[in-house]
């Protein structure tokens, strides 16, 4: 429907920019429109995180009590009770899961909503609605960079622990290529979910089921490399299992078993398909965002 | 010289709406279950009349030049609302195109996106972003910002705690710091005291004349697009029916509602509210019960309102407000039941009517329009704007035999002269 394209004569004419608004014509500025929103993007993660750390009492304690309980949680049932086998000090290998996981989970179930709680800007201003869930999915990250401190200070103490004396070793260079997969998995459920949401109201109530089902079939107790061979092609469906082996690859340094490649192809190639996926559907969707919303 | 900074042709917007399914959102389990239904039970051809096309926007074209301030008016559900959206590029147009030079910013609401937890100083910033201000300009004019919406003491509040004038101040404050070539405004003047609405209507008239802004206006405020508008632009079930001079086509306006008073209130369409009660009709009646054609001043006079009881239940905490109001707007007078003392406690679900006594009509000759807003238990029952219209004939309000004038102030009131000695 739009196009925008900065007139060249701009002396002659005095106009800074001519707009043309076309029925079925979105497609053709939409990149550069979303750089030109670059600021509004800022805003609204900066709005999201302000209000997210003004709201809770606790503000930042949450980011870093709820990785904690879970992992107090995982080490008495897989470690306590179940005694599953663990790589290298079983804390470190725990949060080096759960941080991912809880960063996918709450990207992907703030990004889902993000639509919806931000109607009235969507009915009421023009913007490349794209926007709003990749905010939701910055803000979430900034909950994971706090939690990240808490895992370096467990990693600290265990470096100190004569029963391992920890540190990890090159490996870590590779978390930055973990970490961005795991933003992609979360923007790309994320869109999908968002527009789902839009389109179907009673969508909501199906995604903290999927986060749910989620956090149980992902490895984050306990370490993939117990996965019988035979299904850990179809385990690593679930994108999820290679972005926390591969957390686990790049933090535990010696600890870690090998990365199983084949397994990280898999959920890299998921990964990809559901982005590329959510954003078409999310693009075609788009337009009709404020009629229905 | 082509100065044409909107262009607009054949402009068209249509929206489905579906007979059958009522809801307001589609739900996954309905469209789920109708499929399984459609694979199970054959399913029939489709009846033609379940979906129907509704033109909210249709064939519109115009130019607007720059530096013109045009005000858009029209009825509720004309289209004025879509024509906005259609510029602001939030909705998508079904046919046509609009070719637009230059910056825009739209305003179809004060203070889009303030967040309630964030304070004044932090909300100018998200608000100004929202509005397509960059971090440098919102910046630059924040003192000017602030001192317009005199919001200073409370900058580092969060905004839940001011009054709804203050932020209603500090969100026109931002907008009226845009710098958009182009300025697109819906009906934001209705909100704000007086006082503020007048440095609003100063500040967009100074906007429009000295910085040779182009402004779109939108409201229902006659009194308001004639005051600040040169064209104006009339629309009528989403086709534009008049542009011209603000004020012939205000004019106009006001003689087509007229013609709407013709229409029985039973079958006004444009109305909101839940529909449980519906009014169908008034009559006006003199103090001897008469029914009459118009009132006259001073004199008592009654609107007898008839009403449909559609849920047949007995009806408490009613509330049902008639507002006078002239031609171009301005309420005079509002005429509330549960206001006035004593309210309805219950009414018999067979009752079908309500009358509104008022015993000395203070309103100078000349022709009224009243707006019907019913609530039930605080929701929207009824709500139908111009819902209908009255004459005033000249009267002996003061009991001198001395008629008031008419076009000579609109309210009248006892009043007595004397020399103090």
């Amino acid at each position: 429907m739009i196009t925008s394209e900065t007139v060249q004569n701009r002396e002659e004419t005095g106009f800074s920019q001519e707009i043309v608004i076309e029925a079925g014509k979105t497609e053709l500025h939409y990149w550069r429109d979303l750089w030109r929103y670059r600021e509004l993007f800022y805003f609204l993660a900066w709005r999201d995180i302000l209000v997210r750390y003004k709201q809770t009492a606790i503000g930042i304690a949450w980011a870093v009590v709820q990785p904690l309980t879970t992992t107090f949680v995982s080490i008495f049932i897989f470690k306590l009770i179940a005694k599953l086998p663990s790589d290298g000090p079983y804390p470190v290998m725990v949060l080096a899961a759960q941080l991912p996981w809880q960063f996918f989970s709450r990207g992907l179930s703030e990004a889902s909503n993000s639509l919806i709680s931000n109607t009235n800007l969507i009915s009421k201003i023009y913007f490349p609605r794209l926007i709003i869930p990749a905010s939701s999915v910055i803000t979430a990250l900034i909950d994971f960079l706090i939690s990240a401190v808490l895992l370096a200070v467990v990693m600290f103490y265990y470096h100190f622990s004569p029963e391992y004396l920890f540190t990890p070793d090159w490996h870590v260079v590779t978390l930055p290529i973990f970490l961005l997969l795991a933003i992609g998995a979360a923007m790309g459920a994320g869109l999908w979910f968002a527009a789902l949401n839009v389109a179907y109201r009673d969508f909501r109530y199906i995604v903290p089921f999927i986060i749910t089902v989620g956090a149980s079939i992902s490895p984050v107790g306990f370490s993939s490399a117990i996965i019988p061979e035979k299904w850990r092609l179809l385990y690593s469906l679930n994108p999820l299992v290679g972005v926390i082996d591969g957390f686990r690859y790049a933090l535990l340094g010696k600890y870690s078993p090998p990365l199983y490649l084949p397994a990280q192809a898999v959920s890299l190639g998921f990964i990809l398909i559901v982005l590329v996926t959510g954003i078409l559907y999310f693009r075609s969707t788009e337009k009709r965002f404020a009629d229905v919303i | 010289m082509s100065d044409t900074v909107i262009q607009i042709e054949n402009l068209g917007k249509s929206y489905r709406l579906n007979h059958e399914a009522q809801e307001r959102y589609v739900a996954l389990r309905d469209v789920i279950a109708r499929k399984i239904k459609g694979i199970i039970i054959k399913p029939k051809p489709k009846k033609m009349s379940q979906t129907e096309e509704f033109w909210a926007v249709k064939n519109i074209s115009f130019d607007i030049n720059r530096g013109d301030v045009v005000g858009i008016i029209g009825r509720n559900g004309a289209g004025k609302s879509t024509l906005l959206k259609l510029l602001s590029r939030i909705t998508e147009p079904t046919t046509g195109r609009i070719r637009i030079r230059g910056t825009v910013a739209s305003l179809l609401e004060v203070g889009t996106g303030f967040h309630p937890e964030l304070t004044g100083r932090e909300n100018i910033f998200l608000n100004g972003a929202i509005l397509g201000m960059q971090r440098e300009d919102i910046r630059r004019k924040f003192d000017e910002i602030v001192a317009f919406a005199e919001v200073e003491r409370f900058l580092d509040t969060p905004i839940k705690r001011y009054s709804s004038g203050m932020s209603v101040r500090l969100a026109f404050a931002v907008a009226a710091h845009l710098e958009p070539e182009i300025l697109i405004i819906d009906e934001v003047l209705a909100v704000g005291d007086a006082a503020f609405q007048k440095r609003c209507m100063g500040k967009m008239g100074e906007v429009s004349k000295n910085e040779g802004r182009t402004v779109l206006f939108v409201s229902h405020q006659m009194a308001a697009v004639e005051n600040l508008c040169k064209t104006g632009i009339m629309l009528e079930r989403g086709t534009v029916v008049e542009k011209g001079p603000a004020s012939d086509v205000i004019k106009k306006y006001i003689t087509g509602l007229s013609e709407l008073s013709k229409i029985s209130l039973a079958d006004r369409a444009d109305r909101k509210g839940s529909g449980e009660i519906q009014f169908t009709s008034v009559a006006l009646q003199n103090g001897k019960r008469e029914t009459v054609n118009s009132f006259t001043s001073g004199e008592k006079s009654i609107f007898v309102l008839k009403y449909n009881n559609i849920a047949k239940r007995d009806i408490s905490q009613l509330d049902v407000e008639v507002r006078i109001e002239t031609y171009r707007g301005h309420r005079l007078i509002l005429l509330k039941s549960e206001m006035c003392g004593k309210g309805f406690d219950l009414i018999p679900k067979d009752n079908d009517t309500i009358e509104v006594h008022i015993d000395r009509l203070p309103l100078a000759p000349g022709r009224y329009c009243t707006t019907l807003f019913v609530t039930l238990k605080g929701d929207i029952v009824d709500w139908v704007k111009e819902a209908w219209f009255f004459d005033v004939e000249p009267g002996d309000f003061y009991g001198t035999g001395k008629l008031p004038p008419e076009e000579d102030g609109l309210i009248l009131t006892p009043h007595h002269f004397h020399v103090p000695i």
